[in-house]
């Protein structure tokens, strides 16, 4: 069911496949002296889940808060849909780490914020809204309060929030790793569900080797120090079999375990 | 064990066991359950060892609790008590009023802007660590012994303190809700208003409440310096005539008024700015 070699993507910069929606080109990042990423070059295609994949200190987060445009570049270019943006925009929206989610608001009013700040009337920013926390999971939840929720059910909260300004990027940084075990197998699961429903382009910023080759078309490895591109991977999972087919297929481990030779030598 | 612990009260309910121990069971229950107990006990605590001190005596000047509270009763009744709060509630109230809305704004302005901080900063910081007392006498010769000399006591006792605040609230908003709203391409008000302004309003109100407690201490300090009105004539007077008991009474009563104070500003913030406190 899966390919037991997984294809290596030889191209790793210029070669533009027509269908890239997001285009990084030349990225580099300095902090005073510290160089946090150097020379990137990566083309997200449309409708597919990308997938940022490396040790901590490799800039994978810096990489995805550059492409939301929340974090300025010291050099380089952003294109989405062709056009060079410098600045958040509609096309994208960031699920956050720590949820993001206002202590003070409802689930309901946390899911429609980014509605609010457009200024999308109430009726109908709360009919979106609804619609995406019954598509979470979270259907009944709408009153409560962010404390009330678990983990889990806090970064759906913010999930939901990210679908519900319809923007055809979702950048998520590191979204389940304040997550348990267990509900993060759940979410990566459900995670799976709403990638074939809402047909996204999704950037995924993750540390967990088994988590990227799971839920991911590609992988791009980047190592530290400063952060550059080192590797894609193309895993070629067939995702029609059950989870826990996949999670014991061969093909799975195999990428599992390249990634893994791959990676060691950073490890401390 | 509980029974052997109090075999008295078995006889005295009538010799009903699982009867015998409700009270002292309902009593250790409310004491697990309820805050409102280990206030009421503190309190008790407090004024009873007031009471002992003042029994022994510790000084010829210092009333028992019973003479005290008999005082400020009598001091109710008589009609000197509430026209002395009028009073002195004029210049806090002004000085309050005038310290909140100004400290706040300029607070939250200083949090915004880098520039506005480098202006301000300094002089709140010096005018926090003065000495307000040894400024109070240079008030006066400016301003004489009036309302406006009274209420500028107010104001630099409580100022500084909720401009630092505000400033500190705004400064440790959790930049990760910023950046949240800057993806939803929030514009720089909305920030503010929606994110900033509200994620700031628990350390907002702390401040508020230091400064209130400020504003207290400075109209005392105005009525006892300047000149003796209100609430700080009555304790110069009482003391003037060896009155002790009076003279605290009108002490524990201002002290009472301020935490009551307080303690309603608490109640305001959670029960009509912070929705999700309410519900727990």
């Amino acid at each position: 069911m899966a390919n037991p070699m997984p294809a290596r993507a030889a191209e790793q910069s210029g070669t533009a496949t027509s269908d890239a929606i997001v285009e990084v080109r030349d990225i580099c990042k300095r902090y005073g002296d510290i160089e946090a990423l150097r020379g990137i070059n990566l083309e997200f295609e449309r409708g597919k889940l990308t997938t940022l994949l490396g040790p901590s200190g490799c800039g994978k987060t810096t990489l995805l808060k550059i492409i939301a445009g929340l974090v300025p570049a010291t050099s380089g270019q952003i294109r989405i849909n062709g056009k060079v943006v410098t600045g958040p925009g509609p096309e994208r929206a960031f699920v956050f780490q720590d949820f993001a989610l206002m202590p003070w608001a409802t689930v309901l009013r946390n899911v429609s914020f980014g509605l609010e700040l457009k200024g999308v009337p109430q009726a109908e920013r709360h009919r979106i809204a609804k619609h995406y926390i019954s598509e979470v999971g979270l259907s009944g939840f709408e009153e409560k309060y962010p404390h009330e929720l678990s983990g889990g059910m806090r970064q759906r909260v913010g999930i939901a929030r990210a679908f519900s300004v319809n923007a055809d990027v979702l950048l998520l940084d590191e979204p389940f790793s304040a997550v348990d075990e267990q509900n993060r197998r759940k979410f990566q699961e459900d995670l799976l569900q709403l990638v074939e429903k809402e047909r996204k382009t999704f950037l995924f910023v993750t540390h967990s080797i088994e988590e990227a080759v799971y839920v991911s078309d590609r992988i791009v490895l980047l190592s530290p120090r400063p952060g550059r591109v080192s590797q894609i991977i193309e895993p070629n999972i067939d995702r029609s079999a059950a989870p826990d087919v996949i999670r014991r297929d061969k093909g799975y481990l195999d990428v599992v375990e390249e990634i893994w030779q791959g990676l060691r030598q950073y490890a401390e | 064990m509980h029974m052997a612990a109090t075999p008295h009260k078995v006889s005295a309910t009538g010799g009903a066991g699982s009867g015998s121990s409700t009270i002292v069971e309902t009593l250790a229950e409310f004491a697990r359950r309820r805050k409102s107990f280990w206030v009421v006990l503190s309190l008790a605590i407090l004024f009873t060892a007031w009471e002992i001190a003042g029994r022994v005596p510790i000084s010829f000047a210092f009333p028992t609790f019973l003479e005290t509270f008999a005082a400020l009763i009598e001091m109710t009744l008589d009609g000197t008590l509430l026209p002395a709060y009028a009073i002195t509630f004029q210049p806090l109230l002004i000085g309050v009023a005038v310290s909140a809305v100004l400290g706040i704004g300029l607070g939250i302005a200083m949090g915004l802007s880098d520039k506005a901080e480098w202006l301000l900063a300094p002089v709140f910081i010096v005018l926090q660590a003065a000495p307000m007392a040894a400024l109070v006498p240079l008030v006066t010769f400016v301003y004489g012994i009036g309302l406006v000399a009274k209420t500028l006591a107010v104001i630099m006792l409580a100022l500084p303190v909720i401009v630092l605040n505000s400033y500190k609230a705004v400064r440790h908003v959790n930049p990760s809700l910023v950046d949240m709203c800057r993806s939803f391409q929030g514009t720089r008000l909305q920030q503010i208003f929606k994110i900033i302004i509200p994620d700031a309003t628990p350390v907002l109100f702390a401040g508020l409440r230091l400064g209130i407690a400020a504003g207290f201490i400075g109209v005392m300090l105005a009525e006892l310096l300047i000149t003796p009105t209100g609430i700080g004539d009555l304790i110069t007077y009482h003391r003037s005539i060896a009155n002790y008991a009076h003279m605290y009474a009108a002490v524990a009563s201002i002290i009472a008024v301020s935490t009551i104070t307080l303690a309603v500003l608490q109640y305001v913030e959670v029960r009509f700015l912070r929705p999700e406190k309410r519900r727990k």
